[in-house]
């Protein structure tokens, strides 16, 4: 708990750091703005003031839980958040069940049909998807089915299609899992107590779901964290391609714009996210396996 | 007391792997009488472990019994199907396995897995389950029954869980204990509180039993009678004590020189030269040949008959068969062979 903290602060401290070290500022235009008006705002925000400062200032702000506001917009960037992570949450949370789902599923049937047609099928699949990038795919999918065939409408705020965002951020990670599923579920099979429960005189059926799965979902279930990850940066990209106003894509315009307290607050936001993802696949992992304890 | 209660016939049994089919057993052949003790020995490879998989049929995917029966109470369990082999496994015949480490499910309490051995088999309800798997812990001697239903294999010592695996294996029952080297993977001081318990069990339940192990000084404590395989054949069958004091195939032999015993305490020991027969390519003759110091021409070309020493004692080997024509005596050919 404390661990996840430090590393919450760290990743804090070298995000504030690094965007400062990175030239130019937020009220840098191409069109110049009166020095006076620039010496103003940059005191307003304490941009006049030493880094170390900014950054205990920012450190006490946070705090007390005032992320300040965007310097683009001028909104509370509490709300943003709030607002663009319902998206970006529902988009992930789709993908992530989707991937988990449909991964788990594909993967048991590859590992009992080995060797034979909806294995090799399946392989094929997800070797093809874990090499394909998500920005290839969204925008693939994007061409193919919203412009050229028009059978799913483009993403607009007023209607929104999670259709194509949710495979092109689920593929690879169900691809993963899949493979994954299969490699650990062939080795289950292969296990002492798989065949004591056959000597039993337990059901096939029973023997594969009840006694081998869930062994074999504890190498998955590790898998857990990273995916959250990989779903987190996908969607910077995804959001970008399908213009999905989500928290991906405002974190890459925080960044484009040196909206400093934006960025800064986005990137506390999903470290946050990362570290509660780790947390939670653990806490899975112990619920799944007895034999692991945290000391 | 002298019913036959399993009778393998000419038992053929292989796996179909990539590099071609081992052909594990080929052709073997016992009968198992109630309450008795029947014990295969054999050393790694021999076939002994996959012969008693095949009368549970729990071969892996790959392995396949390719000939021969398996005659329980007079029924062809062979041609069972895969729902008659669920009533089969468990209820009529139960096996112990090797490794008690890996043989239980890490993500299972003990008691999960006994309660569900007993209520496949039985109408029993859960509680009545529960109180059915106390009583056999107790029966195998496990302190604190109801405290070890709740907890999971890994807490548990390696002799615990083998008695947790014995009282699996008869929470219903059966008719038949297959212990597959059931105290290989144990201490020594272990193994024979274990073979004790095994013996007395199978006496109070009236089990027959066939107890798969490679080591000569367990099958001299438990056994009635006893195989001997090699190359997945039976070279020798008898009484323990023929066997042991009489052995008439050169296999035998080499196994019991390669154990210690009082008389030769000082010597070296004499193990059996050579590896264990390559299973992907069966010898035309008899399959130890190549590792027999008193081999001859005839051993590579044609196997062995079985011939009767006594009516206690059956081999297969050449060396008898020339003892015997060169005493005058006649051949007695086994009608199947």
């Amino acid at each position: 708990m404390l661990l996840a903290l430090a590393t919450v602060f760290i990743i804090c401290a070298i995000t504030f750091f690094a965007m400062h070290a990175i030239p130019g500022g937020p009220f840098n235009k191409e069109k110049a703005l009166d020095p006076a008006t620039i010496a103003a705002l940059n005191e307003r925000f304490h941009l006049d003031k030493p880094l170390l400062t900014q950054f205990f200032l920012y450190l006490k702000n946070i705090a007390a839980g005032d992320f300040g506001v965007s310097l683009k917009t001028g909104r509370d960037i509490g709300a943003i958040i709030k607002e663009s992570f319902a998206i970006s949450a529902k988009l992930g949370g789709i993908a992530a069940a989707a991937a988990i789902v449909a991964g788990i599923i594909l993967g048991c049937i590859a590992a009992l049909t080995r060797n034979r047609l909806p294995d090799r099928l399946i392989v094929f699949i997800s070797t093809l998807f874990t090499a394909v990038p998500s920005f290839v795919l969204a925008t693939l999918l994007l061409l193919v089915f919203s412009i050229t065939l028009a059978w799913v409408p483009v993403w607009s705020a007023a209607e929104r299609h999670y259709l194509l965002p949710v495979i092109a951020l689920a593929m690879y990670p169900m691809a993963y899992i899949t493979r994954l599923t299969k490699t650990s579920m062939l080795d289950a099979l292969g296990q002492d107590y798989v065949r004591t429960a056959r000597a039993k005189g337990v059901r096939r059926l029973l023997v594969i779901f009840k006694h081998t799965l869930r062994n074999a979902l504890i190498p998955v279930i590790t898998y857990v964290g990273p995916m959250v990850a990989y779903i987190l940066t996908g969607s910077l990209v995804v959001e970008n391609v399908f213009t999905i106003g989500g928290l991906g894509s405002k974190f890459i315009t925080s960044i484009s714009n040196r909206d400093y307290p934006m960025i800064m607050a986005t990137t506390i936001f999903l470290a946050v996210l990362m570290v509660l993802a780790n947390l939670i696949s653990d806490l899975i992992y112990k619920a799944v396996d007895p034999r692991i304890t945290f000391d | 007391m002298n019913e036959t209660i399993l009778q393998v016939k000419n038992l053929h049994t292989s796996f179909f792997t990539d590099s071609g089919q081992v052909m594990a057993v080929n052709g073997i052949s016992f009968n198992l009488e109630k309450g008795k003790t029947l014990g295969i020995v054999g050393e790694s490879g021999s076939g002994k472990s996959v012969t008693a998989y095949s009368i549970m049929r729990i071969l892996a995917d790959t392995g396949r019994i390719t000939g021969g029966e398996i005659l329980f109470r007079g029924e062809d369990i062979t041609k069972y199907t895969e729902r008659q082999m669920q009533k089969f496994r468990g209820k009529r015949c139960s096996i112990v396995f090797q490794d008690p480490m890996t043989s239980l499910n890490p993500v299972f309490t003990v008691g999960n897995q006994l309660m569900e051995a007993i209520m496949l088999h039985t109408d029993k309800r859960r509680g009545e389950a529960r109180e059915r798997a106390v009583e056999m812990l107790e029966l195998v001697g496990v302190n604190e029954p109801r405290k070890r239903l709740k907890q999971y294999p890994h807490e548990l010592s390696g002799g615990m869980r083998q008695r947790v695996m014995i009282a699996m294996a008869l929470a219903c029952e059966p008719d038949i204990l297959i212990a597959d080297e059931p105290t290989t993977a144990l201490d020594v001081t272990i193994q024979a509180q274990i073979l004790e318990l095994i013996q007395s069990l199978q006496k109070k339940l009236g089990m027959a039993m066939i107890l798969v192990t490679h080591d000569m000084g367990v099958i001299a404590e438990l056994c009635d009678e006893l195989i001997v395989m090699y190359g997945g054949r039976v070279c020798e069958r008898g009484t323990v004590d023929e066997i042991f004091y009489n052995p008439r195939h050169e296999y035998t032999k080499g196994l019991l020189r390669s154990i210690p015993n009082i008389n030769n305490m000082k010597e070296r020991l004499v193990p059996i030269s050579g590896t264990p027969i390559n299973l992907l390519n069966l010898p035309k003759g008899c399959a130890f040949c190549a590792r027999c110091d008193n081999a001859m021409k005839i051993c590579l070309e044609r196997l062995p008959d079985e011939i009767s020493i006594n009516e206690n004692h059956k081999a297969s080997c050449w060396l008898n068969i020339k003892d015997m024509l060169a005493a005058g005596k006649e051949v007695e050919e086994r009608a199947e062979r």
